[in-house]
């Protein structure tokens, strides 16, 4: 392909440090992240750590900044200030290839899954590996059916997206979001307009993934009850700041009984509260 | 109020020349608040101004990220043969439908206008250069933009409101590249060709109605528009046609890439393609044409 190709590989040197970097607990830094749209300060210097290999949760009220943290976090915008180290690469300083290359690394799987309607199951899983692996076709096909097979939705392959539930639907986005051999992804409020068995369905598609593929989850949600099953470290951010951020049991004993009151009433059960409570 | 008490408002003239930064202030306040309506109408004439400014100015920058993008690896031949099925094979019944019918009526009207003053016989030559010259680009480019442009920013900002851009974003592919590259370039590509379409299927309209229907004799019809019409003139409506097909999917890619505020937005910025496409063709009509005739400017 050669000049007429941008399809990247890691270089051996890129993969010795990666590598290296994987024996950090820390897998991004977020520190002081700033962001304002004309007078309306979003972020106000938001800063927590994400784990690696763990679900880490953002979690927070309507209006709490949350989704214009995800934007920073994929770099769909720039931060206005502050830092976001990706095993110790400023992320928010990055521009051009460099920027597509850590990107690469990272996956999204969005609200509404943003699977591309005019391409099958198939295609859809496919596209990352098309645009930027030097794979044949043959090793593509292998790897997507094994990917859409280990999420238990290799007979939909030939299916168009608009034939699918909603919890098939994240699914392929799953897949579509890992065939990378991706290391970090965020979910951008998975279980919003759910019922509840799918929910349940994709809390475990969650932790299925993370277990499977060994990536860091990072999930944006307001659904409590969803949170309290799938997280092992809770950030709650209100008003732009971060309130607290901590595993779930001691972010419950952390909270201050107005942030509490807003945990109970948003349907988490009493069991869970009363067993991290103790 | 007692006697002693102070006056709630004391009189100007007691206290101009002692408190002059206060009235000065105070001055500055009314001023501020007494023409909060005039300011507002003024705001909004402003903006009302200055956004055809801003939407040349966000159009200049799509084209000049397009023309970056058109350059640069990789090269997707598969998605520009797709657009030019879309955008040039699938408006052929279209454009060649309103050229007959446009090469027809022109043929009636100018047969019999030209009755009154015995000139019919130029019919031809009349219907060959304004084909070629004007009606030609400008009809097959605003029929692209109802068929094709309408659908492109409808396609685009569906994808813009359910995160399919920002899901391309988020795979590391640009998606100026990916989705505005090939349909500008298909549209160079096409509305070319759908152009000599309409010329040939509209001058056959022309005769069809001049020589068959009204008796004009065909011999005369075709060797007068021999005679008056050159490549000069097709090449005329070519360069109109080439730019044409870059405006036309342009303005298309622009709205739909910017649209926002789901299922309304898409169709307001459906809506804005259209309108925005219909007044760049006719103005850029006269603007191509004088330059090329060197006059009228």
């Amino acid at each position: 392909m050669g000049l007429f190709s941008r399809k990247h590989e890691p270089t051996p040197e890129e993969r010795q440090r990666l590598e290296e970097a994987k024996s950090d607990p820390i897998h991004m830094r977020i520190r002081g992240i700033h962001k304002t749209y004309g007078d309306h300060h979003v972020l106000k210097g938001v800063g927590f750590d994400i784990l690696r290999k763990q679900t880490n949760v953002v979690i927070g009220p309507s209006g709490s900044g949350k989704s214009v943290l995800m934007r920073q976090l994929i770099r769909l915008e720039k931060p206005d200030e502050g830092e976001i180290l990706v095993d110790g690469t400023d992320f928010a300083k990055l521009d051009g290839m460099d920027l597509e290359r850590v990107r690469r690394r990272m996956g999204m799987v969005f609200q509404a899954s943003a699977l591309f309607d005019s391409m099958s199951v198939f295609d859809n899983v496919a596209f990352p590996l098309v645009e930027h692996s030097t794979l044949s076709r043959k090793e593509i096909r292998e790897r997507v059916m094994d990917r859409l097979e280990g999420l238990a939705i290799g007979h939909a392959a030939k299916k168009w997206p608009a034939e699918l539930s909603g919890g098939m639907q994240r699914r392929v986005a799953v897949a579509r979001a890992t065939v990378l051999e991706t290391d970090i992804l965020i979910y951008d409020e998975p279980t919003t307009g759910l019922d509840p068995v799918t929910v349940r369905t994709v809390d475990e598609l969650i932790l299925e993934t993370e277990e499977k593929l060994g990536v860091t989850s990072i999930v944006i949600s307001h659904d409590m009850a969803s949170v309290f099953r799938i997280a092992d470290r809770i950030t709650f951010l209100n008003f732009g700041e971060v309130v607290a951020s901590a595993a779930p049991a001691q972010l419950l004993a952390e909270l201050d009984p107005k942030t509490m009151d807003y945990v109970e009433a948003s349907g988490v059960s009493e069991d869970i509260l009363a067993a991290r409570r103790k | 109020m007692t006697s002693d008490a102070q006056p709630a408002t004391p009189a100007p003239a007691e206290k101009a020349p002692q408190e002059d930064p206060d009235r000065a202030r105070s001055a500055a306040e009314e001023e501020e608040q007494t023409p909060s309506w005039a300011k507002e109408i003024s705001e909004a004439i402003g903006v009302r101004l200055l956004s055809p400014l801003a939407e040349l100015g966000m159009l200049s920058r799509m084209a000049w990220e397009t023309l970056f993008w058109a350059v640069r690896p990789p090269y997707r031949l598969r998605l520009l043969i797709g657009s030019m099925e879309f955008i040039g094979v699938g408006s052929i019944f279209i454009v060649g439908l309103t050229g007959f019918f446009m090469g027809a009526v022109l043929g009636l009207q100018l047969v019999d206008g030209f009755r009154q003053f015995g000139a019919e016989s130029q019919t031809g030559a009349v219907v060959g250069m304004a084909m070629s010259r004007e009606i030609g680009p400008v009809f097959t480019a605003l029929m692209v933009s109802s068929r094709a442009g309408s659908a492109i920013t409808t396609e685009l900002g569906s994808m813009r409101v359910s995160d399919q851009i920002n899901a391309l974003i988020t795979m590391a592919v640009n998606p100026v590249q990916y989705l505005v590259v090939p349909r500008v370039l298909a549209g160079l590509l096409t509305v070319p060709l759908l152009t000599m379409l309409f010329n040939v299927v509209g001058m056959f309209g022309a005769y069809v109605v001049a020589t068959g229907l009204l008796g004009i004799d065909p011999g005369v019809f075709l060797g007068r528009m021999q005679w008056l019409v050159d490549w000069k003139d097709v090449a005329q409506g070519l360069v109109k046609a080439c730019i044409f097909g870059v405006v036309v999917t342009l303005i298309a890619c622009r709205q739909g890439f910017f649209a926002s505020g789901g299922a309304a937005g898409v169709g307001q910025a459906t809506n804005r393609s259209v309108v925005h496409n219909a007044i760049a063709i006719l103005a850029l009509d006269y603007l191509i044409t004088a330059i090329i005739l060197g006059q009228g400017i």
